[in-house]
C-alpha cells in the first residue's frame, strides 16, 4: 500500500514523459494526482501500515502532512490542464513529469522513518523541483534557479550533516545543524534568501506546491528531530531556538513585506512569516501545538488561494509589479476578489482557516505565560497585515492601467474553479473541522509529544 | 587496518589547500576526484572486516566520485570554454590563510565531541570539519558557477568523512541513495550552468543579479 502510494505517482510521471502529445498530457497530472488522493484518503483511515520493517511507516504526524500535500496537489493539478493550454508554445514533457516525481518524493517523505532515508527523500524533491522553477525559460527564471539548487543543496547537505552528529548522539550540535539545513528548505529566515527568487520567477502553480507541500514536508523533518529532543528530555533547548527563529523569520518578513512593489514575491515573504509561524507555535507548544499542526493545514490551502490567483492576475497584466497592475477586481473580478480574500484569510482575518489557527498559538503563548513571546507575535501579525494590506489592495483596487489590455487572458472555469474549491477548504476550516481531521490532528499532538 | 586512516586524511586535507590555491579549474577538479577516490578507498580501511557490501559501496562511491563526476565537470569546462578562476572574492592567498585557520578550529572542535573511544585517535572529525569548511569557502568566494559546484562537492566530501564513523549504522539502501541524489544533483546543475552559459555568454555568477529588492 505505502509502495502503491508512491508509485502511482511515479509511473503517471513516466507515462507523462512518454505521451508525445503536448495537449493531451497535462490531463495526466489530475488524473494521477486524483488516484493518489484516493489512495491517501485510504491510507488515513484504513488500517496502520507499515513496510520494509519499519522503514516505512504511516505515523499520525505523516498522515497529517500526506493529506495536506494530496489535496494540495490535486487542487493545483485541477489548474495545470488550463495553465499549460495557455502556455501551449512550450513543451510541458519535463514540467508535468517533474511535478509528478516531485509528488512520489514527497510522499516518501512522510512515510519515511529512517532519517537518512527522509534526508534522501527531500533531497530529491528538491531535485525534482528544480526544473519547475525553470519553466519559463528566461534569464530571470534560471537565475532562480540556480539560487534555490545551491542554496538548497547546501542547506539540506547540513541536514546530512546534522543527522550524522545526531546518530552520533551529539544532540545540540545536532539539533542546530538540522534545524538550519531542514529550516534552508522550508525558508525560515535568514535562510530564506532563494524563496521570494523562486516564487517570484516560478508559474503560480508551482509557487503552491512549493509554499504548501515542500515546505510542509521539511517542516515535517523539523517536527521529527523535535520530537527526538523530546524524548530525550531537551525540549527546553529546542525550544528556545524554535521560537527565536520563528520570531526572526516573522520580523524578516515583516520588514520586507512593507513597500514591497512585486506581488509575487510578497507571496514569498509571506510564506516566510508563515513558516516562522509553524516553528513559532512548536517552539510555544501546549495549546499552540495543536494551533501549529491546523495552521500547517490552513496555511498550505490558504498559499493555493494567493498563488493560483496571483498566476491569474500576473498572466492578464503580463506584470507582476504594482506600477503596472491597478484594478485587478474589475479586470478579473473572480481572481482579483479571490486575491483579496486570500490576503484576508492569510492574514489572520475570520473566518479563514488561518485565523482560527493564529489565535489558537496565540491562545497557547499567552496561558503558558509567555507574554513577551505573545506580544511580539500580535505586533508582527499586525506590521504583516499592513505591509502586505497596501500592496494587494494597490493590485486590487482603481481603475484597470494600460496594461490590463495587453492580454485577452479572462477568467474562466478551469482558472477559476480551482481557486474556488481551495477558498471554500479554507473557510470551511474556520467555521468547522470535520471530525476526522480533528481526530488527526489530535492524535498528531499526541504522537508528537509522547514520552517513550 | 586503522593504520591507513590517518595518512589517507592528511593528504585530503592537503587537497584542501590545492582547491584554496588553484586557480586552474582543471588543478581543482582533479584534487576534488583524487579526494573522492581516496575517500572510497579509506571506506575500506575503516572496518574490521571488508564484506561485500562494502566493497560495493566502496566501488560506487569511487566510480561517482573518482570518474563519473570529474568527468562531467570536464565537459561542462569545455563546453562554457572557461580554464581559470580569474578574480575571487577572496583571494587565493586569504583562502588559504582562511582555510588553515579553519583547520585549526576544527582540530580544536574535533575534541570536545564525545566520540566513542575507538575513534578518538583518529584524525576522522578534524578532517572532516576541515573538508566541509573547505567546501565552504570555496562555495561562497569563487565566481565562476563550476567552482561553485566543486565546492559543493568538497562540502559532500566533508560529511562523507563523517559518515565512515556510523557506516555500521546506515543501511546500504540510504548510502547508495545518497550517492543518487548527488549524481542527479551535480547532473541538474551541469544542465543549468550549460543554459546560463547559453543565455548570457558566461558562468560568472555576478551576472545573475538581477533579481533583488528594489529600492
Amino acid at each position: 500500500m505505502i509502495f502503491a502510494l508512491m508509485l502511482v505517482p511515479l509511473l503517471t510521471s513516466g507515462v507523462a514523459y512518454a505521451v508525445p502529445s503536448n495537449r493531451w498530457r497535462p490531463w495526466l497530472l489530475p488524473a494521477g494526482s486524483l488516484a493518489h488522493l484516493v489512495l491517501v484518503g485510504y491510507a488515513l483511515w484504513g488500517p496502520p501500515l507499515s513496510e520494509l520493517s519499519g522503514w516505512l511507516m504511516l505515523d499520525p504526524l505523516g498522515k497529517l502532512v500526506l493529506g495536506l500535500i494530496s489535496v494540495v496537489f490535486f487542487l493545483c493539478s485541477t489548474y495545470a490542464p488550463g495553465y499549460l493550454a495557455l502556455r501551449s508554445e512550450r513543451s510541458n514533457r519535463f514540467f508535468c513529469a517533474c511535478l509528478l516525481a516531485a509528488l512520489s518524493m514527497m510522499t516518501l517523505v512522510t512515510v519515511s522513518h529512517h532519517l537518512g532515508l527522509m534526508w534522501v527523500a527531500m533531497e530529491a524533491t528538491t531535485l525534482a523541483c528544480a526544473p519547475l522553477l525553470y519553466f519559463n525559460h528566461n534569464p530571470r527564471s534560471l537565475e532562480a534557479t540556480w539560487k534555490y539548487l545551491l542554496v538548497g543543496s547546501v542547506g539540506i547537505a547540513l541536514a546530512l550533516f546534522g543527522s550524522f552528529f545526531l546518530a552520533y548522539s551529539s544532540l545540540h550540535a545536532a539539533f542546530v545543524l538540522l534545524l538550519v539545513g531542514y529550516g534552508t528548505k522550508m525558508g525560515l529566515a535568514p535562510m530564506h534568501t532563494w524563496k521570494p527568487d523562486a516564487y517570484g520567477e516560478a508559474p503560480g502553480m508551482v509557487g503552491a506546491l512549493l509554499a504548501g507541500g515542500v515546505t510542509s514536508c521539511a517542516f515535517l523533518a523539523v517536527l521529527r528531530f523535535y520530537q527526538i529532543c523530546h524524548a530525550a528530555g531537551e525540549a527546553e533547548f529546542a525550544r528556545e531556538f524554535l521560537i527565536f527563529m520563528g520570531l526572526f523569520s516573522m520580523a524578516v518578513a515583516a520588514v520586507f513585506m512593507v513597500r514591497q512593489r512585486d506581488f509575487k514575491r510578497m507571496l514569498a515573504y509571506s510564506s516566510v512569516e508563515h513558516m516562522g509561524i509553524l516553528v513559532l507555535g512548536i517552539g510555544i507548544g501546549g495549546l499552540a501545538t495543536f494551533g501549529a499542526l491546523l495552521h500547517l493545514i490552513a496555511n498550505g490551502l490558504t498559499k493555493g488561494v494567493k498563488f493560483l490567483s496571483a498566476a491569474n492576475i500576473h498572466r492578464a497584466y503580463d506584470s507582476k509589479s504594482t506600477e503596472d497592475v491597478t484594478g485587478a477586481i474589475r479586470r478579473l473580478p473572480l481572481s482579483g476578489s479571490l486575491f483579496l480574500a486570500g490576503f484576508l484569510a492569510i492574514t489572520g482575518s475570520p473566518p479563514g482557516g488561518p485565523f482560527l489557527s493564529e489565535f489558537t498559538i496565540l491562545n497557547g503563548a499567552v496561558s503558558n505565560g509567555e507574554f513577551v513571546v505573545a506580544g511580539l507575535y500580535l505586533l508582527l501579525l499586525a506590521t504583516v497585515f499592513i505591509g502586505m494590506g497596501a500592496t494587494v489592495l494597490k493590485v486590487v483596487q482603481g481603475l484597470p492601467s494600460e496594461q490590463a489590455s495587453v492580454t485577452d487572458f479572462h477568467d474562466g472555469f478551469v482558472t477559476g474553479a480551482p481557486i474556488l474549491m481551495f477558498a471554500g477548504l479554507v473557510v470551511m476550516l474556520g467555521v468547522y473541522i470535520p471530525p476526522p481531521l480533528e481526530t488527526l490532528l489530535r492524535d498528531a499532538v499526541q504522537f508528537l509529544e509522547a514520552h517513550p | 587496518m586503522t593504520h591507513w586512516i590517518d595518512p589517507i586524511l592528511v593528504v585530503v586535507l592537503l587537497l584542501n589547500f590545492v582547491t584554496l590555491g588553484a586557480s586552474h579549474l582543471r588543478t581543482v577538479i582533479r584534487a576534488v576526484a583524487t579526494q573522492g577516490v581516496l575517500l572510497g578507498v579509506m571506506m575500506l580501511f575503516a572496518h574490521s572486516s571488508i564484506t561485500l557490501r562494502l566493497c560495493g559501496l566502496a566501488g560506487a562511491s569511487i566510480i561517482l566520485k573518482g570518474i563519473v563526476l570529474p568527468r562531467m565537470l570536464s565537459y561542462a569546462m569545455r563546453e562554457v570554454s572557461i580554464r581559470r578562476e580569474i578574480e575571487p572574492h577572496i583571494g587565493f592567498i586569504a583562502s588559504l590563510l582562511l582555510g588553515a585557520i579553519g583547520t585549526g578550529l576544527a582540530v580544536v572542535f574535533g575534541r570536545t565531541l564525545p566520540l566513542a573511544q575507538e575513534h578518538l585517535a583518529l584524525l576522522l572529525v578534524p578532517a572532516s570539519l576541515a573538508t566541509a569548511w573547505t567546501g565552504f569557502l570555496v562555495l561562497a568566494t569563487r565566481l565562476k558557477a563550476i567552482s561553485q559546484v566543486l565546492g559543493y562537492l568538497i562540502l559532500e566530501n566533508g560529511i562523507f568523512i563523517f559518515g565512515l564513523l556510523l557506516l555500521e549504522a546506515m543501511p546500504f539502501l540510504v548510502e547508495m541513495g545518497v550517492l543518487l541524489d548527488l549524481f542527479v544533483g551535480i547532473f541538474v546543475m551541469g544542465i543549468i550552468i550549460h543554459h546560463i552559459s547559453r543565455e548570457f555568454s558566461s558562468v560568472n555568477t555576478q551576472i545573475l543579479s538581477a533579481l533583488k529588492e528594489e529600492p
